[in-house]
């Protein structure tokens, strides 16, 4: 049994619902091939730490959280975007704008790809002694991917925590001015709503539209894309599931909507995802379940071959999230 | 039978056309027809479906349309004036018919 098969097998029937196809018997029953093409982005994860405690956080990150990533391992980080070209560079957290590091990171970074990503949720990145910071990304012309799960201040405050809201408002009036979201910047501003809940996500197209009028018109904010993604039954949000029964009836939904059409562009094809402590895996939902890249722990600093077309990629039924609908690329 | 109305019984409703299929045909045609985007969004429609359905008081259509109306984007203060909408029409087409009342009343009395 291969590495992947025995990592796979301990992930197995990860809910425990008897009515389940695992996610690899669905491939396997309908002929279905997931497996990667050529890498072109580098994922990395600098932590845990998050001033946040998002409802349905796949990480579980939350302000007593204290993994963070080391400058050691931001070292191995910027040595392996050297050793490769990858055309995208993400770097997401908990927030990543609570590491220590981060500025350093970001200006190194920067010359290393075409695109440099920072996933922000607004409001760890509205502190006072973040000013620097804000001036950095736009002078790197940073890619900002941010939390904007309603227009509503009530829904969203429901995923997100009080107060959370007025203050993204606050941050993303604070961006459009350093003109991010506004033509011909080139800093682009995108917004990922994941639904404040049990059920699936609404189209993006019209989501987008709808999102495009109401802020515009309540608060005069502008935005480049907005991406709607299902929530990942894991950390925090698995255990939302599981204590209020929620858990069968929203895994199965998801398992009803899986789309094969969605496999051919979901982002774990063409990616590498590297944990706080400088670890690989397939994508970020397989952090939580310490489902490693190839079924087999290996560090950063170990890797000279990126994974190529036709390598496996781990999955479990987590993984139904990702293809319900049109999909997670 | 415990209750009336079971939820996992929503999912059966595709069954109803084992008695008569050609009706059934006819009507999920339409029923797709329906819903699907027209001068009116999937979402508002979504939303007045949610309305009828209180104003119907279908507990399976509650369900339905409450879980369609989210998964559309719609959020609970939307969904909750919608609901209004229903309840004002429901209780303006009794208060209006007090005209009636006020007709009978007046051609009896003094």
């Amino acid at each position: 049994m291969s590495n992947l098969q025995t990592a796979e097998n301990l992930n197995s029937n990860l809910f425990q619902i008897p009515a389940l196809e695992t996610f690899r018997e669905n491939l396997d029953n309908n002929g279905l091939d997931l497996s990667r093409t050529h890498c072109t982005t580098l994922q990395v994860n600098v932590g845990m730490l998050c001033n946040q405690t998002c409802k349905h956080c796949h990480l579980d990150a939350g302000p007593s959280r204290k993994e963070i990533m080391s400058e050691k391992t931001m070292n191995d980080v910027l040595d392996l975007a050297a050793r490769f070209d990858f055309q995208t560079i993400d770097i997401t957290g908990g927030a990543p704008e609570m590491n220590p590091h981060i500025q350093t990171l970001i200006s190194k970074l920067a010359p290393l790809c075409k695109t440099l990503i920072l996933r922000s949720n607004l409001t760890a990145i509205a502190e006072k002694e973040q000013e620097p910071l804000l001036r950095l990304i736009s002078d790197k012309k940073v890619t900002i991917v941010a939390s904007l799960p309603s227009f509503n201040e009530a829904q969203s405050e429901t995923q997100r925590g009080k107060n959370s809201f007025a203050t993204s408002i606050t941050t993303l009036k604070k961006l459009n001015s350093l003109g991010y979201g506004l033509p011909d910047t080139g800093l682009e501003l995108n917004l990922v709503s994941n639904p404040t809940g049990a059920f699936l996500p609404s189209s993006q197209e019209q989501t987008e539209k709808r999102f495009r009028q109401m802020l515009a018109r309540k608060w005069g904010l502008s935005f480049n894309n907005l991406y709607t993604f299902a929530n990942v039954p894991l950390g925090r949000f698995l255990t939302w599931l599981e204590s209020t029964g929620n858990l069968e009836s929203y895994v199965l939904k998801l398992a009803a909507n899986f789309n094969s059409c969605s496999l051919h562009g979901l982002m774990c094809r063409s990616l590498i995802s590297v944990s706080w402590d400088g670890y690989l895996f397939d994508c970020d939902f397989n952090q939580a379940l310490n489902l490693y890249m190839g079924g087999r722990k290996k560090h950063i600093s170990d890797l000279y071959v990126l994974p190529g077309p036709h390598d496996s990629i781990a999955v479990s039924e987590h993984c139904y999230t990702c293809t319900a609908g049109s999909g997670f690329t | 039978m415990d209750t009336y109305y079971q939820p996992k019984d929503l999912p059966k409703f595709a069954k109803i056309s084992e008695g008569a299929p050609e009706l059934a045909e006819k009507f999920f045609d339409y029923y797709t027809a329906v819903f699907a985007e027209g001068e009116l969004t999937q979402r508002e429609k979504s939303l007045i479906a949610l309305a009828v359905a209180h104003a119907v008081q279908c507990p399976y259509c509650i369900d339905a349309y409450t879980q369609d109306c989210l998964e559309k984007g719609s959020n609970i203060s939307e969904m909750t004036e919608a609901i209004h909408v229903a309840t004002a029409i429901r209780g303006g087409a009794s208060l209006v018919h007090g005209v009636q009342m006020r007709n009978v009343a007046g051609k009896i009395s003094l």
